[in-house]
């Protein structure tokens, strides 16, 4: 699957293997030996991946970023593929009677962390529990309430709907929301993103090269990554400071990305934001400066994410919730589509668009993507 | 392990797994007694504790008693089981605590509320962390409402 969709990416780009020679991945998506010698790939001269998770997808367009701009790599090819035969990403902690899988390092000294022990009992085994605890306390300090997570949930199906390859092409109504299943109170089965398989791949290059390929090329404005020490491993261990517990962790990417791409939030047309579990949309809105901290909520009931209509759309695609989980590439894709103009959900004139990479243990990206000549 | 109880999360450790950094808490758990280390430099208390202070990376710390007392910081009630085990466990409450006589973020301890009715308990309601042992080595904390 990775070999086939990197093929297509590099057909579509109007390239092909022998061009190829970087990879910049995250959350180690492939083994670039594997691929590289699968594929015949003339000579690898980056390979690289960002640490962590699912955190780092618009991040690993800033990793092949660095690599061209730094005269490493002319192409290099940002990939991820998912496909959960055998293990369940939703259950990543809970398989193993609740304990976590081993960080497997040849240089550890091995065993269970001895932080494990702090938390595991305490029934908090699977991402759905620890996004919970967040948008717990975001309603407690900010009032947001069940009815917001469903806006959120309610504007993405819609979105779906309307794109012929979603997995979730029902209409969702408040009703069916609010009588949802509880999961991980106060999250509900709609607040959960599905698990799939797939792949998609990104070919970045320089805008010099670019000029002479098939495509509208999208230029990458900016793409930060990282977040504040004290988010660190937050999501397992809950030890972030008062002041952004209940946030998406994103802060200080976010500023950084807009300070490195010269722009303000006023100035994105389409925002593609990292959507697992709804409540994460809203809280990406206020530290991406949408809206101010603790809004986010009523900004969205206020209609502001919707498709057409709405003062910033997001997740045009249907993102996570609705079309399918990736791991965060299918919003770097409908970027690209949004701004090739040729999104299913096309927003008109769409000109920048933001895209993050998973509220999760640190790093957390973005990038800002922008209409070529 | 014995018969399920509504409500309380089943251990599924049997030993802390402790380092150097984490072993006075856990024997101090051994005889329900709450304990962080704390900074002798600056004051910061720490659980679990690491080899650094993260405030002023200091490497000394002295054990300090704690009340073992604190609130609920924010909470879940989960009512899907996610493993065969929890079945008759659901639905049970796990809680992100702040501890009294500390700092809060740097020292909080994240665990299974038991004793509590899942349908009315409250960010902010006060708890009190008790161990329940499992085996020589390992006491699991939970915390349950001081009434």
């Amino acid at each position: 699957m990775a070999c086939d969709t990197i093929l297509a990416a590099l057909e579509e780009a109007g390239l092909s293997v022998r061009d190829l020679d970087g990879f910049a991945i995250y959350s180690n998506s492939c083994n670039p030996a594997q691929v590289a010698e699968t594929l015949g790939v003339p000579e690898v001269r980056f390979a690289a991946t960002l640490t962590a998770g699912g955190g780092g997808s618009a991040g690993a367009l800033g990793l092949a970023a660095a690599a061209i701009v730094s005269g490493m790599s002319e192409v290099c090819v940002t990939l991820m593929t998912l496909q959960q035969i055998r293990r369940r990403l939703g259950r990543s902690s809970s398989e193993n009677g609740g304990v976590p899988p081993v960080p497997v390092s040849a240089y550890g000294s091995g065993g269970v962390p001895a932080n494990t022990a702090f938390h595991i009992n305490s029934g908090v085994i699977a991402p759905g529990h620890n996004f919970a605890m967040l948008a717990r306390r975001h309603m407690h300090l900010y009032g947001t309430t069940r009815e917001h997570f469903a806006e959120v949930a309610i504007s993405q199906r819609e979105n779906a709907i309307k794109r012929p390859t979603s997995l979730q092409r029902e209409p969702l109504t408040l009703d069916e929301y609010i009588n949802g299943r509880m999961i991980s109170d106060p999250l509900c089965i709609y607040d959960y993103t599905m698990e799939s398989d797939g792949a998609i791949a990104v070919i970045t290059t320089s805008a010099e090269r670019a000029r002479g390929l098939r495509q509208r090329p999208i230029l990458i404005m900016a793409s930060t990554h990282g977040g504040a020490g004290r988010w660190g491993q937050a999501l397992f261990n809950f030890q972030m400071p008062d002041d952004y517990f209940a946030s998406s962790g994103h802060r200080p990417v976010a500023q950084r990305l807009y300070a490195m791409a010269g722009i303000e939030p006023r100035d994105v047309d389409v925002a593609l934001l990292y959507d697992h579990f709804s409540p994460m949309v809203i809280m990406q809105l206020e530290d991406y400066g949408f809206c101010p901290i603790g809004e986010g909520g009523r900004f969205v009931a206020d209609g502001n994410i919707r498709y057409g209509s709405g003062s910033i759309p997001v997740n045009t695609h249907g993102g996570n919730l609705s079309e399918a989980y990736i791991i965060g590439m299918t919003h770097v894709r409908e970027a690209v589509e949004q701004l090739r103009g040729c999104a299913v959900n096309q927003v008109k004139d769409a000109e920048v668009a933001l895209v993050t990479g998973g509220p999760a243990t640190l790093p957390v990206s973005a990038a800002i993507l922008r209409r070529g000549w | 392990m014995t018969t399920a109880k509504r409500g309380v999360v089943p251990s599924v450790l049997t030993d802390p797994h402790a380092d150097p950094y984490t072993q006075p808490f856990w024997n101090a758990a051994l005889q329900g007694r709450v304990t962080a280390e704390e900074c002798t430099q600056c004051g910061l208390r720490l659980i679990p504790a690491g080899p650094r202070c993260f405030r002023c990376q200091n490497s000394e710390f002295r054990t300090i008693e704690l009340p073992g007392t604190g609130k609920i910081y924010s909470f879940i009630v989960v009512r899907h089981p996610l493993l065969p085990s929890l079945k008759e466990v659901v639905p049970y409450v796990s809680a992100v605590v702040d501890l009294d006589q500390t700092q809060g973020a740097g020292a909080r301890m994240v665990v299974n509320v038991i004793d509590c009715n899942p349908e009315t308990v409250a960010i902010g309601d006060a708890v009190r962390i008790v161990f329940d042992r499992v085996s020589d080595t390992y006491a699991v904390p939970r915390a349950v409402p001081v009434k």
